[in-house]
């Protein structure tokens, strides 16, 4: 029998890319396929291709071994194909059943909208495959999982047996990351078929039936967790050895930089998303603040970083009083900050590498003299940068909106790296990026450190906290639960801390013991 | 499928070169025009009597019609915005400056009716640049000629090379100061800029009939009118009567120049459009958007300030009550015909000129009112607006452009 889905020489050109080269994958019913690759490996632009947003140079697509023709999402659905996007195409003001019946031409009455119908379909869907979704709820309420999910059911609306998700876990929380992995088996149990991309190893390890490998727009390899290794994956992503972790020597901490005393700060709903934190952080150390997204720590950021104002409480940056700073007055401390939504903050996806690489420098000699920008420097130091940031673009004049997100994610590195800092306050710095950006990346935070930068790093990937900081501050419902030494540290303390459960202090002592060996 | 994969693999250039222009707007735009050049040559032939006729007749005579009056319209328009090429070789030959004079007349005509339009298409454009809707060029430029006509006629005794710049000057300061308070509203309370321009618009238009009626009346005037501007603050003519074609045509060229080395050049620039693009990565870059906006505002306010002034400096030489010129509205339509940028409002303010222009000359002479201008304008833009429609009329194929979701966290939180 012809497999549920193939893909046969699929190419793809952009402008000074080749994007996809002469790709073949095919799916059979009841898979879960991960696709693997480097930043800007074409993966996210194999799947446009099959959802119809890319037209193909060359190839042929075939669904149960009849040739389909995908010109746009429309015919992609038809064929039974549905995609969740990485970033979700919900809107917020609008309840769930709304957001589904978008386009939905089926639900219609003589004109109108049958919500009811529309509601009991979602409500049926939700119940065989387990996706727990309310379809009255408003979008805006819902945590970003429970967007998936509606992403999902839109999908499964639409009758697709075959779903693609692109970097579905990348913001999710662990516990998400579960749920959804859970939901992925549910799935495929029933019938439906999934390809699913990631850059994390270990998911693939964990819930892929079979594995294939993209690197440079072609495919150079196909395999199953069966037979691979993390290592093993890794180096065939990359095409050499990748270090899964970095080398780490004891900090050596010096004065304190960032200084925080009973700060609270206010969401936007009024509440103290902050809710009366201190700490600090020195010369020479990373403080990790883990805990699990939604805790307090996005408002945290955006107040150290000057976006914010606090409602009360005290930050100091080398010594100086920033409680009521703006961003600039706190960047020109030396202060760096790689926020958490890439897209939303960190660039202007419009404007090309190279004055993204210049966003907060551009008002300084080399890159302007008086108010005339010199391009000739800010090309230089586009060209530079995205030479030893390994950024994979066509060139320094193409919009950072048509780079990998990856790729999108390094050029925010590249330019706070590039700034003599020295505080870097780092929100998922590595979300969303390759094995081998990630290793390069976690050795330049190490760098830094041991230059003497102070780092507060914020993530939700308790990996990264445990590899790189020398403190861990676990943050729950606002507030600091305990600041823990790496040395003290252990994933099951941390686990409990993120709950929200101070763990006592003979089983700190115990766990300490058994799981050091494997932290350090 | 197969075969036509072959077929498409050996394109001939034409295909490739029709491909690539295909990913460019300025196809788009170029399509857009001619396709509401066709749809209004087809509407004003249906509502054309002696079409009917001809068709009651026969049906070739009914297309025959069709197209002849399709054809009588455009070629008048042609004339009126450029004049009749008939005319101008003739009156070159025979060599009388006043015919010759008359002849080319019509082109001249269009470039002074394109001259506010640059100004106007400016101002709106550089809002846009920076995420801001002025509605309110209008009013701008109502304001911006009555404090030029001010400075044209109560400073007296200055050299024209002073004189004229502070009178343009001084319209410039007027529509700043119109744009400044929309500005500053939005950037303090975040009152929506549409919503307040067009309050502004209202505002501008009873003041500046205030003030012709009461403090600046000309006391010789039985009627509402402001005294002449001093001969020192009138924009030079640069040829005899008819010809009203004057220096501000240069000047609207040179600030064009001016606003995109300001845009794309100064840092300056980069802030405003980097709040126009992404106002959240802005502030994270640390720059003042509260600034950015207020300065935005009282900058397009300037700009179209300026085109008051240049209609009063340069034409009307004083200001009257009927002084309306509907240039503010258009230039919404208009900056977005040009893309925003500066080169592109240049050449579609010579668009509108021309059209404006020739459209009065139909009017007149083929009989056609002068609305289905208007009716042009709007189909040309609707079609740029939905390039979607042009691309599926033309075969064009879809640049390939990431699709943006609905972002979430840009929507629920400010
Ligand atoms: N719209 C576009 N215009 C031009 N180039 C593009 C466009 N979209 C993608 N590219 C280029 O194609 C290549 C593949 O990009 P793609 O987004 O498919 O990578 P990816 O494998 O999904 O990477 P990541 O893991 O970083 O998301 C990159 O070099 C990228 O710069
Ligand atoms: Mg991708």
């Amino acid at each position: 029998m012809a497999p549920l889905l193939e893909l046969k020489g699929i190419t793809k050109r952009f402008p000074g890319v080749l994007a996809n080269d002469h790709i073949d994958l095919t799916l059979e019913k009841g898979e879960i396929h991960a696709l693997l690759g480097e930043n800007g490996a074409g993966k996210t632009t194999l799947m446009n291709i099959l959802y119809g947003l890319y037209s193909p140079d060359e190839g042929e697509i075939f669904v149960n071994g009849q040739k389909v023709a995908i010109q746009g999402p429309t015919d992609a659905i038809k064929a039974g194909i549905g995609m969740v996007h990485q970033h979700f195409m919900l809107i917020p003001v609008f309840t769930v059943t709304e957001n589904i019946m978008l386009g939905e031409e089926d639900v219609k009455v003589g004109g109108f909208l049958d919500r009811k119908k529309a509601a009991q379909k979602i409500m049926r869907i939700s119940d065989q495959y387990k996706l727990n979704i309310n379809p009255n709820a408003y979008i805006r309420d819902l945590p970003v999982g429970a967007q998936q999910r509606v992403e999902i059911v839109k999908i499964l609306f639409r009758e697709a047996e075959i779903l693609i998700m692109d970097e579905p876990s990348a913001v999710l929380t662990p516990q998400e990351v579960d749920e959804l992995f859970k939901i992925m088996r549910i799935l495929v149990d029933q019938g439906k078929s999934i390809i699913f991309i990631t850059h994390k190893l270990r998911e693939v390890m964990d819930c892929a039936d079979r594995i294939t490998v993209i690197r440079g727009g072609k495919v150079v390899g196909s395999t199953t967790p069966k037979e691979a290794d993390t290592k093993k994956l890794a180096a065939m992503m990359v095409g050499r050895e990748v270090e899964l972790k970095v080398k780490k020597t004891k900090a050596k901490p010096g004065n304190a930089i960032l200084q925080v005393e009973d700060l609270k700060v206010l969401n936007n709903q009024e509440q103290f998303a902050v809710d009366g934190v201190s700490f600090e952080v020195r010369e020479g150390e990373v403080l990790g603040i883990a805990g699990v997204q939604g805790n307090g720590q996005t408002e945290l950021v955006r107040a150290l970083t000057g976006l914010l104002t606090p409602a009360e409480g005290k930050i100091k940056i080398l010594g100086k009083d920033t409680t009521k700073e703006k961003p600039r007055f706190i960047t020109e401390l030396g202060s760096a900050h790689i926020p958490e939504d890439r897209q939303k903050d960190g660039l202007i996806l419009a404007f090309p590498v190279s004055e993204n690489l210049v966003l907060n420098s551009y008002q300084h000699e080399p890159f302007s003299k008086g108010i005339r920008l010199q391009f000739d420097e800010i090309d230089r130091n586009g060209k530079q940068l995205v030479d030893k940031f390994d950024i994979r673009t066509p060139g320094i004049n193409t919009p950072v909106s048509n780079l990998s997100g990856g790729n999108q994610q390094k050029v925010i590195v590249a330019r706070e790296f590039s700034r003599p800092i020295k505080l870097l306050i780092a929100s998922q710095p590595t979300r969303g990026l390759d094995v081998g950006s990630i290793e390069y990346i976690h050795k330049r935070v190490m760098e830094k450190r041991d230059a003497g930068c102070a780092i507060l790093l914020v993530s939700t990937e308790l990996d990264e906290i445990i590899q790189l900081s020398d403190r861990i501050a676990v943050m729950y419902r606002g507030k600091i639960l305990d600041i823990l030494n790496i040395e003290d540290a252990s994933k099951e303390i941390l686990g409990l801390l993120m709950a929200g459960i101070k763990p006592s202090e003979e089983m700190k002592h115990k766990v300490t013991k058994e799981e050091q060996l494997i932290t350090t | 499928m197969e075969k036509q994969k072959q077929v498409q693999k050996k394109q001939s250039a034409t295909a490739i070169f029709f491909e690539e222009l295909s990913k460019s707007s300025g196809l788009v735009t170029f399509l857009a025009i001619l396709t509401g050049i066709l749809i209004s040559g087809l509407l004003v032939a249906f509502t054309t009597v002696e079409v009917y006729q001809a068709f009651s007749v026969s049906f070739w005579g009914g297309i025959k019609e069709i197209v002849k009056t399709a054809w009588s319209t455009y070629s008048t328009l042609f004339m009126g915005a450029f004049g009749n090429p008939k005319d101008i070789v003739a009156a070159f030959q025979g060599g009388d400056a006043l015919t010759i004079r008359r002849a080319i007349n019509p082109f001249f005509e269009s470039l002074v009716q394109a001259t506010p339009y640059i100004f106007a298409g400016l101002s709106v454009a550089l809002g846009f640049r920076v995420g801001l809707f002025n509605i309110g060029a209008e009013g701008q430029i109502f304001i911006g000629a009555l404090t030029a006509t001010y400075a044209g006629y109560a400073i007296t005794g200055l050299p024209a090379f002073i004189h004229i710049p502070l009178a343009m000057l001084a319209g410039a300061l007027g529509g700043a100061i119109w744009g400044f308070v929309p500005g500053f509203l939005k950037a303090k309370t975040g009152a929506h800029e549409v919503i307040i321009t067009i309050m502004m618009n209202y505002i501008a238009f009873k003041f500046t009939d205030f003030m012709i009626n009461g403090p600046m009346q000309d006391p010789n005037e039985y009627t509402p009118k402001t005294p002449w501007i001093q001969e020192s603050a009138q924009l030079t003519h640069l040829f005899a009567d008819p010809i009203r074609f004057h220096i501000g045509f240069f000047i609207a060229l040179g600030v064009a120049y001016l606003v995109y080395w300001l845009l794309f050049k100064t840092t300056w620039g980069f802030e405003l459009r980097t709040v126009g693009s992404n106002p959240n990565g802005a502030r994270y870059a640390g720059i003042n958007t509260t600034k950015s906006t207020v300065i935005a505002m009282s900058l397009a306010g300037s700009l179209a300030g300026m085109a008051g002034a240049n209609e009063v400096l340069g034409l009307n030489f004083r200001l009257v009550p009927s002084f309306s010129s509907g240039y503010g509205f258009d230039s919404i339509a208009l900056a977005l015909l040009g893309k925003n940028h500066p080169l592109g409002v240049v050449l579609s303010a010579l668009l509108f000129g021309f059209l404006r222009n020739g459209s009065r000359q139909m009017q007149l002479k083929a009989g056609v009112p002068i609305d289905i201008v208007s009716i042009l304008q709007a189909l040309i833009l609707a079609f740029i607006a939905a390039p979607a429609i042009i691309r599926t009329i033309y075969r064009l194929k879809k640049p390939d452009i990431e699709e943006e979701g609905v972002r979430v966290s840009g929507w629920g939180g400010k």
